[in-house]
C-alpha cells in the first residue's frame, strides 16, 4: 500500500513538473509531428500514401521514445542539480520506487506524442484513423507506454555514475528508432541487428500498435512488451542498487 | 587593428573552449560525431521504405544539414552561455570592438559545424557505400564549409534570439526542425506545398544542399555557382542580421537592467 502511494504520488507530481517543461513539450508535440510531417511527405511523394497511419504510429512511437529517453537520461542529472539526488538516495524506499514514477510520468507524457501526430495526419494529411481491433490498441497502448517507461528505468540507473547523461541520451535516440522499427521494416536492416531489434521494447511496442490498428496479431506482440517491461524492472533493481553502492564508495553521488 | 585581431582570433578561441557546452569527449563524440551518421542512416532506411531517392541523396542531404546542429547550438552557447556563467555584463561592459567579439566567436563555431558535417559524409561512405567521384571531394569540403557559414549566421540570429527570449535550446531545436523540413533535406523540393518551396529559398543549407547533390553527382562547382552565391549571400544577410540584433538587444538589455535575468 505504501509502495502504491510512494508511485501515485510521484507520478502525478513529476507529470505536473514535465508538463510545465517547455523542453518536454517540445519533444512530446512539436518534434513527433515534425518527424510525422516529413515521413507524410515522404511516403506520399514516393506513391506510398497508403502507409500514412503506419508512418503516424511510427512518429508517434518516435516520440515516445525521445521523451522516454531524454526523461531518463535528464533523471538523475535534474535530480543532482536541484540538489535532491542524495534526499532521494537517503530516503528509506528503494531508488526503484522512488525513480519508478518518474520514469513512468516521463513515459506517459509521450502519450501526447502520439496522440498529436494522429490528430496531426488526421487534420492535415487526411490520414484515415480506422483501427480494426480499436480495444486492443486502446490496451496496447499503456502497455507499451509503461513498459518503455520501465526501461528508461534501467537507463536511469546506469547514468547514475555517467555525468553526461543527457549526450548519451543524445545518440541512443536515433538508432533505437532504426533498430525498433518504428516507421520502416526492420527486414531492410543487416542480420546481425535482429536480436538487437527484439530485445527493445519499442520494436514489440509498435508492432502491437501497428497490428491493433492495421490488422495482426496483437497479443504475440503485446505479451513480449508485457514481458520485456517485466524483465526491465528487475535489471533496474538491481542496477539502481550496484550503481548507488559504487556511487557511494567513489564520493560521486552528487557530481555534476 | 592588432587589437580587433586579438579579439576576434585569442577571444574566439577562448570563448568557444569556455563556453562550448559539448566539448568534453564524452558529450562531443556522441552529439556531434556520431550522431549525424545516425540521422544519415535513418532517413536512408526511411527513404528506401517510401520508394523516394537514392540513399546518396539522403547521405548528402542529411550530412549537409547535419552542420546546422554544431552551429545553431554553438552560437547559442556562444552568446546565452555568458548569461549563465554570469560573465554577460562584465563582456558587455568592455569597450571591445563588438564586431571582433562575436564575428571572432562564430569562427570556431563554423569550423566545428564543417567537421560535424563531415562525419555525416563518413557515415554514409562507411554504411551506405557513399562514392563520390574523388575530383568532386575538394568541391564537397567547400560546399560544407560554405552551408556551416549560411548555419553559423542563422547561429547568430536565434542566438540573438534567445539572448532576448533566455530559451537557446528549444529556439535552436525547433529552428533545426524547420530546416530539417524546408530545405529539401528528405523531401525533394518540387513535391512540397508552394510556400513551403518559396520559404525554402529563404532559408541557410537549401541552395547548399542541392549544390552539393549535383557535385557529387559529377558536376563542376563552375556549374552550381548560382546556388553558391546565393547561400553565401544569405549566410551574409542573416550574420548581419543576428548582430544587429545582438547590438540592439545589448542597448535595450542595459536600459532596462535585464542583460543578467535568467
Amino acid at each position: 500500500m505504501r509502495a502504491l502511494r510512494i508511485v501515485a504520488s510521484g507520478f502525478v507530481f513529476n507529470l505536473k513538473m514535465v508538463g510545465t517543461s517547455s523542453f518536454f513539450l517540445l519533444t512530446a508535440i512539436v518534434q513527433p509531428v515534425i518527424f510525422a510531417t516529413i515521413a507524410f511527405y515522404m511516403y506520399r511523394s514516393g506513391d506510398r500514401a497508403g502507409t500514412l497511419l503506419y508512418a503516424a504510429l511510427g512518429a508517434g512511437m518516435m516520440g515516445v521514445w525521445s521523451t522516454t529517453l531524454f526523461g531518463s537520461g535528464g533523471l538523475i542529472q535534474w535530480q543532482r542539480w536541484q540538489g535532491t539526488l542524495e534526499l532521494g538516495v537517503g530516503a528509506p524506499p528503494s531508488m526503484t520506487l522512488v525513480y519508478l514514477p518518474f520514469s513512468l510520468a516521463n513515459a506517459t507524457t509521450g502519450m501526447y506524442a502520439l496522440a498529436a501526430t494522429l490528430v496531426w495526419g488526421r487534420i492535415v494529411f487526411g490520414v484515415p484513423l480506422h483501427f480494426v481491433h480499436p480495444w486492443l490498441f486502446a490496451l496496447a497502448l499503456p502497455a507499451t507506454v509503461i513498459s518503455l517507461g520501465l526501461m528508461g528505468l534501467v537507463l536511469a540507473s546506469t547514468f547514475i555514475l555517467y555525468r553526461y547523461a543527457n549526450a548519451l541520451a543524445n545518440l541512443l535516440e536515433y538508432p533505437v528508432w532504426i533498430a525498433s522499427g518504428l516507421v520502416f521494416s526492420t527486414s531492410l536492416l543487416p542480420g546481425w541487428t535482429r536480436p538487437i531489434s527484439w530485445a527493445l521494447p519499442p520494436y514489440w511496442g509498435v508492432l502491437a500498435l501497428r497490428h491493433a490498428a492495421l490488422g495482426g496479431g496483437v497479443w504475440m506482440p503485446l505479451g513480449l512488451v508485457v514481458a520485456l517491461g517485466l524483465v526491465s524492472i528487475a535489471i533496474a533493481s538491481y542496477a539502481f542498487r550496484w550503481f548507488e553502492h559504487l556511487a557511494r564508495a567513489r564520493a560521486t553521488l552528487s557530481l555534476t | 587593428m592588432r587589437t580587433w585581431l586579438r579579439i576576434f582570433v585569442v577571444g574566439g578561441a577562448i570563448s568557444f573552449r569556455a563556453l562550448f557546452s559539448w566539448i568534453r569527449p564524452s558529450v562531443y563524440v556522441p552529439t556531434l560525431l556520431l550522431g549525424p551518421t545516425t540521422q544519415v542512416l535513418f532517413f536512408a532506411y526511411l527513404g528506401r521504405t517510401a520508394h523516394l531517392e537514392s540513399d546518396d541523396w539522403f547521405v548528402v542531404g542529411n550530412a549537409v544539414q547535419s552542420a546546422s546542429l554544431a552551429a545553431l547550438f554553438g552560437m547559442g552557447f556562444a552568446i546565452d552561455g555568458e548569461r549563465w556563467s554570469h560573465t554577460l555584463s562584465a563582456v558587455l561592459a568592455t569597450p571591445a570592438n563588438r564586431a571582433a567579439l562575436f564575428l571572432g566567436r562564430a569562427v570556431p563555431v563554423l569550423l566545428n559545424a564543417a567537421v560535424t558535417s563531415a562525419t555525416g559524409f563518413l557515415g554514409g561512405v562507411l554504411l551506405l557505400g557513399f562514392r563520390p567521384p574523388w575530383s568532386a571531394v575538394p568541391a564537397l569540403a567547400l560546399l560544407v564549409l560554405i552551408a556551416s557559414f549560411a548555419c553559423t549566421g542563422l547561429g547568430m540570429l536565434t542566438g540573438a534570439v534567445g539572448l532576448r527570449t533566455r530559451d537557446v535550446p528549444i529556439i535552436a531545436n525547433l529552428t533545426m526542425a524547420v530546416l530539417l523540413i524546408f530545405c529539401g533535406v528528405n523531401v525533394p523540393l518540387d513535391k512540397l506545398p508552394g510556400w513551403m518551396h518559396s520559404t525554402a529559398e529563404a532559408l541557410p543549407l537549401t541552395h547548399a544542399i542541392d549544390a552539393a547533390r549535383r557535385v557529387a553527382d559529377g558536376a563542376s562547382l563552375g556549374s552550381v555557382g548560382t546556388q553558391v552565391g546565393v547561400e553565401i549571400a544569405l549566410g551574409t544577410a542573416y550574420l548581419v542580421a543576428g548582430f544587429a540584433l545582438l547590438r540592439w538587444f545589448e542597448l535595450e538589455g542595459r536600459r532596462h537592467g535585464t542583460l543578467d535575468r535568467a
